[in-house]
Parts: C-alpha cells; sequence; structure tokens
C-alpha cells in the first residue's frame, strides 16, 4: 500500500493512530459512565478504566508502528505523514502511557472520576497527535485547541479541591488570551501570503511573495502564541500557578507530555514555514532561550514545595529545549526529539513519586516532608533520586546525555553563549533537585511521619521501576534511540539555510 | 549517518588495541568488582535501613552530640550479629581485595611489556552520534596504573581499618554500599579514556564524597558539612564542563589520544585558546583537590568518618586534581601562563593552609589543612612542570597521610570510649584533651610518629623523596622569573611550618601527662588487630615507598646508603612515555637547562639542608611542646586575641566568602522568589481568601489583579518580541 491522497480514504489511513485514539477515548468515556451508575462497590477503584485507556493508547501505538511502514508517494497538502510526526506520537502516547499507568492510586484515592479523567487526557493526547502532524495552519490550530481545552479541564479537574479550579481558571483564561495570538498570527501569515499550508507559506516566504512587514508580525504572533504554551519566560507567568494546583497527574501530563507537543509543533512550524527568516527568529529564540534558562532556575533555588520546585524546573527544561530551537541543525533537532523522550519519563516518574508522598489531600508537598523517606520507601526512595539526577543531568543518566545533544547541537550552530549559559544552568539546577535526594536519604524522618502509609499498587511499582531503568539505559547506551531520532529529523532542520 | 550502534553481546568484550605486547587482564573486572560490592552492599543497606527507620528516628530524637554516641545507641539493637551487618564485612573488603589483586597482575604485565603508547579499551560506543563521538572506553597507560595501585591498595586497606572502625554503626552496610560506589567512580574517573568518561567519575566521586561527609545525618551540622562540599564542587565541576566544551569546539574530539596528539599543531604555544582551556581545568581542579579559592569545604568534610577521610579526603579523591593536570601535562606545557598559576596556587595554598594548621586543636582539622597543605606541593610540582614528581608525591602523601587519618581514627575511637565510660562530655577530637596517649596504644604511637616523619621530609622516610624533590624542582625553574625564586621560598617555609605542626600534633596527642581525666584514663585501650595491621603495613609504606624514585647522585651518597640501599629511580622512567610529549614542548619552547639547587651544589647539599631543617624543627617542636604546660579545652576555649585568634578562625576565609558571595546569592534567589512568588502569587492567593467570602472567589480573582498582572506581563512581553523582529 502507498500514500497519494488522491482520495479521502488515503487521509483515513494517515490518521489512523489519531482516529484510533478517538474512539478509544470514546470506550472509555461510555464505560466509565455505566460504571458509574451500578452501584457497585469497586466502581472506585481506577484501574480497570486505567486498563482500558492502555489498550487503547496500545491500539494507537499499533496504528502508528504500522504507518511508519508505509510508503507516502506524493506529500499532503494537509496532513505530515513523515518520521519526525510518528517519532514525536511515541513521545506522545508512551508519556500518556505512563501518566495514566502512574495515576491509578491517586485518581482512587482522591475519588476522580476516572472515566473522564482519562478520556481527557486520552483526547488531550489525540490534539497533540494533530499538532505533530498538522501541515497546516488551520489544522494546526484544531489540535492546539483539542489538546488545550482538554488540559484546562484537567487541571481544574478535582472539584473538590478549590486550589484545583482556581488553577484552571487561571489557565483557561490565559490560554484564551494566547489562543488569541496563535489565531491572529494565522490570519496575518495568511494575509501577507494567501496559503495556511506550511510548505507554501515557506516557499512563498523564501520567493518574496510574502508583503514584508506583515508576515513578520504573523510570525511573531505565532511565536507569542507558542512561546505561552512552552512556557517560555517572559510568558511563563501561569505555569507554576497551574502546574502546583492542579492535580498532580495533571501536572505531570502537562509539564512532560503537552509540553514535549508543544515543542514538537513549534519546530514544525518555524522550521517549515519560515526557514527563510531564520536570521530574525533565532534572534528572538535566543533571547527567550537564555531567558527561560536563567530565571526560573534562580527562582527553582528557593522553593520549599517540591511541585512548585518541579513546576519551576519544567520552565527550566523548556528553556535548554528553546536552544535546540534556536540552533535548529539537525544534532539539534535530533536532540530535541531525544530530550523530549527522556523528559516525559523523568518528569511524570518525579511527579508520580510526588503524588503518592503527598498524602491524602496532597498536603504533604514540603521539601521536610521529604525527610528519611528514602529509608521508609526504599524502592520510591531509589527511584525517585534517578528521576532527580537525570533531571539534574548527571553523568550516567538519559538526562546527561540529553543534555549532550543540545550543546553539541548549540556548538554546531556556534552559540557559545547559549551553551555556556545551559552549562551554567545545569550546574546551578543540581542544588535544588539534589536537596530533595538529600532530604529523603541525609534528613531523619520527622517523629509523626507516616511514610509507612504510602499505597503504592505493582502496576506503579513496575511502570516507575521501568521508567528509572530506561532512564540508565538511555545514559549507558543512548546509541539507537538518538539514531531514530536523527532518522527522524531526515530532511526536517535548517542545515541549507544556517550560516 | 553513523554505524547504528546495537549493543550485541559481542560489543561488550573488549576491543583493545594491543600495542606492545602489553595484554591486558580482565581490566573491566577491575571496575566491576566495587560496582557489584555497591549492589550487594546497597540492597542490605536498603534492607536494613527499611527496617531501621524508627530506630533512626529515634536516634534523632536523642540527639546525640558526637561521632560515636549514635554508635553506642545500636549497641542494644544487636544490629552486629544480623546478616545485613556481617555480609558487608565480607562483600566491602572483599572486592577490593580481587579489585587489588587484578591491577597488581595487570601492573605487573605492563612492567614487563615495556608499553610506550597508551593501550585503550573500548567497550561499547557511548555517545555515538555526530560530531562528537564517544567511546566508553578506558585507557590503561603508565599515569592510569599508578592511579588505580593506590586506590585500590590504599582502598583495600582502610576497608578493612573500616571493618573495625565501623562494626558496630547501624549504617554499616551503607557504609560500604557509599565506599565501593566511591572506589568505583574514582577508577573510572583515573582510567577513562576521554574527557567524558572522566567527567563521570568526576561526578560519581564527588557524589559519594557528599554521601559518606553527611553519613551520620542525624547531625544537622554534619550534614550541612556535605552540602558545603556539594556547592563549592559545583563551582569546580562548571569550570571542568567549559574546559570540554573548549576543547570539542577546537579539536572536535575529546578522546585523551587524539587531543593530545593534535595539541601541539594545532594550538599556538601560550595562545589565548590553549590559556583558556587550561585555566578552566585548573578551577575544576582547584575545586576536586580543595585548593585555593575552593579549599573551604575540605576542613568540613571531616564531619564524615574518620576512614572515609582517610581514603577520600587524603589518598584518592582530593588527589584528582593533580591528576587532571598530570594527564592534560600536553595543555599544560603549551600553556605557561596556566602552568604557573598552577604553581602559585599551589604554593599559596601550602603555605596558607600551614599555617592554619599550626593553630588547630581538632586532630582531624590539622590533619586536613594538613592535607590541603601537601596537595599545594603536588600542585607546585605539576605547575612547574615535574609530573613525575607531583605523581609521586601523590604516592606517598596516599601512604602516609592514610595512615595518619587511621592513626587519628584510632586515637578517637580509643577517646570515645573512654569519655563514654564514664559520661564526660568532652570533645574526643580535641587534643587539649588528650595527651600521653603512648602509653596505652603503643602501636599507634610508633606508626604515627613514623608518618609524622615522612610528611616532615626526614630521610629516610617516602616524604624525604618525594617532597624535596617538588622543592627541589621549583627551585631549578627559578631560571623562568623571580616568581619561581618566590615559591621556593613558600615552598621552604611551608616544609618547616609542615614540621612544626605535626611535632605539635603528636606531643600534644601521645606525650606529656594525660589529661583526659583520673577514671577515664583506665579506659584507653589500643584499637583491635583490624585497624592496627592496616596502619602497619601502611607504615612499611611509609618508610620504603619513597624508595622508588631517587636520582642516581643521591643513591651514590649518604642518603642512598653510598649505593648500598635498594633505591632506583624507577618512577621517574616509568613515567616517562605519558610526561614525554609534555617534556618535548618545554624543552623545545624553555630551552635545555641545568638543574642546579637554587642554593649552590647539587641534590645532596640539598637534601642535606632539607633534612636538617626538618629535624631542626622537629626537636624544637617537640622540646617547646613538651616543656609547655597544656591546659584543656575546656580550661582554654578558644584563642581570644592575637595571631593566634586569626589562624585559630582560618583567616575567616569562610566569613568573607559568607558575606561576598553566599548571602548575596541567597538574596537574589529570594528577591525573585519574593517579588515572583510572594508579592503576586502568595499574597494575591491570601487576598482571594479574605475577598472571596463577600464577593464569590470568581469575581475577586479579577479584583485581585494577579491576573491582570499576568496579562500585562505577557503582554509587555509580546510587544518586546515583536518589536525585536520587526523594527
Amino acid at each position: 500500500m502507498e500514500l497519494e491522497f488522491t482520495s479521502r480514504v488515503d487521509y483515513i489511513w494517515a490518521l489512523l493512530p489519531e482516529i484510533v485514539l478517538s474512539i478509544g477515548a470514546m470506550v472509555v468515556l461510555l464505560v466509565g459512565v455505566f460504571r458509574e451508575a451500578d452501584d457497585d462497590p469497586a466502581a472506585g477503584d481506577a484501574s480497570p478504566l486505567g486498563w482500558i485507556s492502555l489498550i487503547a493508547l496500545a491500539a494507537a501505538a499499533m496504528a502508528n508502528g504500522w504507518l511508519t511502514g508505509i510508503p507516502v508517494a506524493s506529500a499532503s497538502p494537509m496532513v505530515a505523514v513523515d518520521p519526525f510526526r510518528l517519532f514525536a506520537n511515541w513521545i506522545f502516547l508512551g508519556g500518556a502511557g505512563l501518566t495514566i499507568l502512574l495515576s491509578f492510586p491517586y485518581v482512587t484515592r482522591q475519588r476522580l472520576q476516572a472515566g473522564e479523567f482519562y478520556t481527557l487526557i486520552l483526547l488531550c493526547t489525540v490534539g497533540m497527535m494533530f499538532m505533530a502532524s498538522a501541515r497546516d495552519l488551520l489544522l494546526l490550530f484544531l489540535g492546539v485547541e483539542t489538546m488545550s481545552i482538554a488540559a484546562y479541564v484537567l487541571t481544574a479537574f478535582n472539584r473538590r479541591d478549590r486550589r484545583s479550579s482556581e488553577a484552571g481558571l487561571k489557565y483557561f483564561l490565559l490560554g484564551a488570551f494566547s489562543s488569541a495570538f496563535l489565531l491572529y498570527g494565522i490570519a496575518l501569515t495568511w494575509g501577507a501570503t494567501g496559503t495556511t499550508n506550511l510548505l507554501e507559506i515557506g516557499e512563498a516566504v523564501a520567493g518574496g511573495a510574502a508583503v514584508p512587514g506583515l508576515i513578520m508580525a504573523g510570525m511573531g504572533l505565532l511565536a507569542i502564541g507558542f512561546a505561552f504554551k512552552v512556557a517560555a519566560v517572559p510568558f511563563h507567568m501561569w505555569t507554576p500557578d497551574v502546574y502546583e494546583g492542579a492535580p498532580t497527574p495533571s501536572t505531570a501530563f502537562m509539564a512532560a507530555t503537552v509540553k514535549a507537543a508543544s515543542f514538537v509543533a513549534f519546530a514544525r512550524l518555524f522550521m517549515e514555514a519560515f526557514p527563510a527568516l531564520y536570521d530574525s527568529w533565532s534572534t528572538v529564540f535566543w533571547w527567550l532561550a537564555a531567558l527561560t534558562m536563567i530565571i526560573p532556575n534562580v527562582v527553582a533555588l528557593s522553593q520549599s514545595n517540591v511541585k512548585r520546585m518541579l513546576a519551576y524546573s519544567s520552565i527550566a527544561h523548556g528553556g535548554y529545549l528553546l536552544v535546540a530551537l534556536t540552533a535548529a541543525n539537525e544534532m539539534a533537532t535530533a536532540g530535541l526529539l531525544f530530550y523530549l523522550l527522556v523528559y516525559s519519563i523523568m518528569n511524570i516518574g518525579a511527579l508520580a513519586v510526588v503524588m503518592v508522598a503527598s498524602g491524602h489531600a496532597e498536603e504533604r508537598l514540603q521539601i521536610g516532608d521529604y525527610a528519611g523517606f528514602g529509608w521508609a520507601q526504599p524502592m520510591l526512595g531509589v527511584v525517585f533520586t534517578i528521576f532527580l539526577l537525570s533531571l539534574a543531568g548527571f553523568p550516567g543518566t538519559g538526562g546527561f546525555m540529553a543534555k549532550i545533544y543540545l550543546l553539541q547541537g548549540a556548538a554546531e550552530s556556534e552559540l557559545w553563549t547559549l551553551a555556556v549559559v545551559l552549562a551554567l544552568a545545569t550546574v546551578v539546577s543540581y542544588y535544588y533537585y539534589l536537596r530533595v535526594a538529600w532530604y529523603m536519604w541525609m534528613r531523619p524522618a520527622a517523629p509523626d511521619l507516616t511514610h509507612e502509609e504510602v499505597w503504592v499498587p505493582l502496576p506503579m511499582r513496575m511502570g516507575l521501576v521501568a521508567s528509572a531503568a530506561i532512564l540508565i539505559f538511555l545514559g549507558i547506551f543512548p546509541g539507537g534511540i538518538i539514531d531514530l531520532a536523527r532518522a527522524a529529523t531526515h530532511g526536517f532542520f535548517l542545515a541549507g539555510v544556517l550560516p | 549517518m553513523t554505524e547504528p550502534s546495537r549493543i550485541a553481546p559481542e560489543a561488550l568484550e573488549a576491543v583493545a588495541q594491543t600495542g606492545s605486547g602489553f595484554n591486558p587482564l580482565l581490566p573491566g573486572l577491575i571496575l566491576l568488582l566495587p560496582l557489584l560490592g555497591f549492589l550487594v552492599n546497597g540492597i542490605l543497606a536498603l534492607i536494613a535501613g527499611s527496617r531501621e527507620g524508627n530506630v533512626l528516628r529515634s536516634a534523632a530524637l536523642a540527639e546525640p552530640d558526637s561521632e560515636e554516641e549514635r554508635v553506642d545507641l545500636q549497641h542494644k539493637e544487636d544490629a552486629p550479629r544480623r546478616a545485613t551487618h556481617t555480609l558487608p564485612t565480607w562483600v566491602g573488603p572483599g572486592v577490593m581485595l580481587g579489585a587489588f589483586i587484578l591491577t597488581t597482575l595487570n601492573f605487573l604485565r605492563m612492567l614487563g611489556s615495556g608499553l610506550q603508547d597508551p593501550t585503550v579499551i573500548t567497550y561499547w560506543s557511548w555517545m555515538p552520534t555526530g560530531t562528537l563521538a564517544v567511546d566508553a572506553a578506558i585507557q590503561l597507560d603508565q599515569l592510569s596504573m599508578i592511579m588505580m595501585m593506590v586506590i585500590t591498595g590504599v582502598g583495600f586497606l582502610i576497608h578493612v581499618f573500616s571493618v573495625g572502625y565501623m562494626k558496630e554503626d547501624p549504617g554499616y552496610p551503607r557504609y560500604f554500599a557509599y565506599l565501593n560506589l566511591f572506589v568505583f567512580f574514582m577508577l573510572v574517573l583515573v582510567t577513562g579514556a576521554n574527557f567524558p568518561v572522566m567527567f563521570v567519575g568526576w561526578e560519581g566521586v564527588g557524589l559519594c564524597s557528599y554521601l559518606l561527609i553527611g553519613f551520620w545525618f542525624q547531625d544537622r551540622e554534619k550534614a550541612d558539612a556535605g552540602k558545603k562540599a556539594f556547592i563549592v564542587n559545583r563551582v569546580g565541576d562548571f569550570g571542568l564542563l567549559m574546559a570540554m566544551f573548549i576543547l570539542f569546539a577546537t579539536f572536535g574530539t575529546l578522546n585523551y589520544q587524539e587531543i593530545f596528539a593534535a595539541a601541539p599543531t594545532t594550538l599556538v604555544y601560550g595562545g589565548g585558546v590553549v590559556t583558556a582551556i587550561t585555566l578552566f581545568l585548573l578551577l575544576g581542579a582547584t575545586g576536586k583537590s580543595a585548593q585555593i579559592p575552593l579549599f573551604v569545604w575540605l576542613p568540613d568534610a571531616m564531619a564524615g568518618p574518620t576512614p572515609v577521610s582517610a581514603l577520600i579526603h587524603a589518598a584518592t579523591m582530593v588527589t584528582a586534581g593533580v591528576y587532571l593536570v598530570a594527564r592534560a601535562s600536553v595543555l599544560f606545557a603549551l600553556a605557561p601562563v596556566s602552568a604557573a598559576a598552577v604553581a602559585t596556587i599551589g604554593a599559596l595554598t601550602a603555605l596558607f593552609a600551614a599555617t592554619i594548621a599550626l593553630k588547630q586543636y581538632d586532630i582531624k582539622k590539622v590533619l586536613a589543612y594538613s592535607t590541603i597543605s601537601q596537595l599545594g606541593f603536588m600542585f607546585m610540582a605539576v605547575g612547574v612542570g615535574a609530573y613525575a614528581a607531583g605523581v609521586f608525591h601523590l604516592m606517598t602523601h596516599a601512604f602516609f597521610k592514610a595512615l595518619l587519618f587511621l592513626g587519628a581514627g584510632a586515637v578517637i575511637h580509643s577517646m570515645h570510649h573512654a569519655l563514654h565510660a564514664t559520661h564526660k562530655d568532652w570533645d574526643a577530637q580535641d587534643m587539649r584533651n588528650m595527651g600521653g596517649l603512648r602509653r596505652h596504644m603503643k602501636w599507634t604511637w610508633v606508626f604515627m610518629w613514623i608518618a609524622t616523619l615522612a610528611i616532615a621530609g626526614i630521610w629516610p622516610f617516602a616524604g624525604f623523596f618525594s617532597k624535596d624533590e617538588i622543592i627541589w624542582y621549583v627551585g631549578t625553574s627559578a631560571p623562568f622569573g623571580p616568581l619561581y625564586a618566590v615559591l621556593w621560598g613558600m615552598a621552604v617555609v611551608t616544609a618547616a611550618l609542615t614540621a612544626f605542626y605535626m611535632a605539635r600534633m603528636m606531643i600534644l596527642t601521645f606525650h606529656g601527662p594525660n589529661r583526659t581525666g583520673e577514671a577515664e584514663g583506665k579506659h584507653l585501650h589500643e584499637a583491635p588487630l583490624t585497624m592496627t595491621i592496616p596502619l602497619g603495613i601502611l607504615a612499611l609504606l611509609s618508610i620504603f615507598g619513597g624508595w622508588i624514585n631517587v636520582p642516581q647522585s643521591v643513591r651514590d651518597s649518604f642518603f642512598g646508603g653510598f649505593g648500598m640501599l635498594p633505591m632506583s629511580s624507577w618512577l621517574d622512567e616509568w613515567m616517562a612515555p605519558v610526561t614525554a610529549a609534555a617534556d618535548a614542548i618545554r624543552l623545545e619552547q624553555l630551552g635545555a637547562y641545568a638543574y642546579q639547587s637554587p642554593v649552590g651544589g647539587g641534590h645532596v647539599t640539598w637534601g642535606f639542608i632539607a633534612t636538617g631543617l626538618a629535624m631542626a624543627v622537629v626537636l624544637a617542636a617537640t622540646w617547646y611542646f613538651r616543656s609547655k604546660d597544656v591546659p584543656t579545652a575546656v580550661e582554654q576555649g578558644a584563642p581570644r586575641s592575637g595571631f593566634g585568634k586569626i589562624l585559630y578562625n582560618k583567616w575567616y576565609v569562610d566569613e568573607l566568602y559568607d558575606r561576598i558571595i553566599v548571602r548575596p546569592v541567597v538574596g537574589i534567589s529570594r528577591f525573585s522568589w519574593r517579588v515572583v512568588d510572594r508579592v503576586l502569587i502568595d499574597g494575591t492567593v491570601n487576598a482571594v481568601g479574605a475577598v472571596s467570602k463577600g464577593t464569590g472567589w470568581f469575581g475577586s480573582l479579577f479584583q485581585t489583579g494577579q491576573l491582570n498582572t499576568y496579562a500585562f506581563i505577557l503582554a509587555l512581553g509580546a510587544l518586546a518580541l515583536l518589536g525585536v523582529l520587526i523594527f
């Protein structure tokens, strides 16, 4: 079989992963409704619906794998079927799967409506997959909104917790604000070039057919919209509030996977539509990257709330990823994909430990609450330490390799200052990550703490151990994955445009 | 596209480029054994730790205030009889013995092979992609082999000592887990065939060091000491990262072999690039090796168990900086400014730390400052291009300083048991509370005197040969400028100070009347055999360890028994293949110059002067302190005035750093946090709570200005971004 995009059926094949996952989301929703209808005492247990969701994700992953093997005869105007998209899909599906797997005890304990919660995660993932595949500004916008609206609801999901509702509302209002920027940018870009197709925009800009001032304004507004989505400084103000207030599985999902999707779409948009304007936008990205690396790292130093610290940490990681966008060469783009993969695993893993350690009403989030945690819960302590080391970029972990690839990418584009800032930021970040590990192992538990009551079911244990093992593996044998990531960037970076 | 790096089973088998008949014997196993020990002990520690979580908690509540008090809390717990406490005794030292035997076998093989070029053993392709290709590879050459011998040999002895010292500690398996892991990373550091692999070891030993400094973490002060070491070393690590970055940008590779081969042609002699690289390397080295300006963490690191101080903070990890300079000798030879900086920092640190050691009363603090001072000597050596001399002193120092620390550990052990027996709350580490211990601990006394004579530089002990060789080399560099004459003078003064403070330490501890107290004196006793036997072996090494590197003229003189004693200049010849490239550059750039003693005459004259000076100082100090009436710590307290007060307070460097660095950084972070967090977020969240009672929180959210602020900043950012793009 070959995709030619001559008939509509080809579009169905090209969007098979998205379609499969959408159907899966509906199934989860329906099953959830029926489970709530009968008065089964076991209805509170989130894991059956979780497993169905995981099956849906697995089916979508299979569709994604199938699509990887399908040759494409001619490019589609709307939907990209390229390795970049398919690799990104693995990250989204994996991130969603990991979030769901690790959230069973939380969702059960907090009495969240599992059916709706997991449905939203799946639909959010569908939006992400559309973002990765969109080769048209309008499709891109649809993807962004599908993802974002699901994310707003996921943030506000715990109706019993006022922090959650407040965070959801804040996120929604500011998100709407940024969507307006995005939409206006799309309109201006269309006005300047007469098309919404990324490749055609690219040709128009390169050929000088675009209206000069208008295209700059359009591009700038698009950049602002995405800078908000990836929480780049100074468009990050919402992030600490939202990440701290949201139910922790939502935080994990947003900080890792939602951010990954935004970066993937950001990269495709600027590399396909505006390669000719690299000189202009790389300056902007340079500043965004520098600010986003410096400020959150400094602020994170004085955080005593672990969830909030991880929120600032996730902003800082966005800064490192912006370095890859600024460099925009093959190595950097492959590094971006590799980083997103590693980052999703370690960030979801770290927040998953926070989920179970924070107590019934998420009341134990202070760093002091982690004193002696490692000795009371050795398995959680060890994996959490690995996640933190990897987040810090400790040699031998996936996080270290990811940073090395970004540094290499920066070096190849001769972004020396950014590389130095990245190295300095990493050095600073060691402090606040390892401080948590320090408390876990090197501080005696307060007499009134009851770490022993932490409930971690077997699937979650296995998920955490597997995540930690993958991080170590990627630190020692990164070769296979980075080669895949490089293959995924084939023909998809600005090598030709660079000086 | 590069080759996809599937990890096939055969890839894990070593691919050795065997050069001149050197056939390494399972070198990977040397590294794997300690790692295995870590895994086994680590699992035992987790089992024991989770079981004893409540014990730790009760220990924290009781707030014991000294090292061994915690140990005593555990006496009733019959912990030592459990499997988690008996297994580490065999696993911990066992893997070290295995590693040491394997290293020795490899050493003998290398010795017999006449190896010239390093043997690189590649295990797998670690970072196979793009322009940066880095293998997980180790490099066996004369330098790494010497380091491995020291690490596994001295390491093994210290592991054995630890069995006696730590046996009763509830964290016994955890202790051996950390110690084994440390050895693994230290071996990675010295065997890595490229900078990234070395960096893995570099970071790893740091991590283990913090863990072990804060080992008795129930004590907040001790845990904070680990934190200080951690923060100070961040600065050094940044230097190392920057150096690697510039190296990569310049050479496109990070492999030692490629860089050092290309350096003489790629880099301009004395040029900006090589100077920048080496200065950043030096920054990294000063962090790890506790040199000015980053030395402040090492004295605090003494909060860890004493065998840890011996292994990590005296014999091995802190010498990593010296190793780094010796490893990158080609680069330092190309950068005369940086090399001079290395020597100058070394001399300054040596003198500075020696003055502080004069007035410390804590026996471990004396040894800590002494270590910093001796590391300064090593820096001087590698700074003036005498790489073999630096490595020589590194080795002999590992012997006698490990001996001194372990001996101090035995003393503290004994003191503590005595003080504990009568529930006296005196400081077990304060030398003013000791005195006359030689009557109770004869062997420890003898061994420590041997080490003291060695460090003081008195013939025929090891330190005489290694330290005076360094002073000699610094002095012979005088033709390159007056700087070296000054450094030489500082080195000589430092050597005299060393003899003085060491003699002071010995007299206060072992001689004169016992000041511990009537009742306590009865409880002072010699350490068990597991502790004294390692001391004895180290004492032998402290005597004869120096005989392996003696110049011909000295061997033929009185100092070599007129050729009768079994001495040789083996180490110089052994190290020649490693230092050849750097020596060639120095010869080409600086020209040949005859080594002659700065005070006229040859090696032998200088030897008489040096050992005579040291002996005179030791005798003078002995006479002075023996005739002095020493008050106990309680009677005297801290010096309250005069120069002694300044030295006692370590020249107030900690206070200075706190004032000019720590407080501003904390201030900036707090400020950012207050502006971004407190005022805009926490403040408004509270306001939401207050206002929402009346108006409903939805409305209040808009009225508080919080969202408005966010939107306002967002809009400002948008304007700035568009401004940059359009104008």
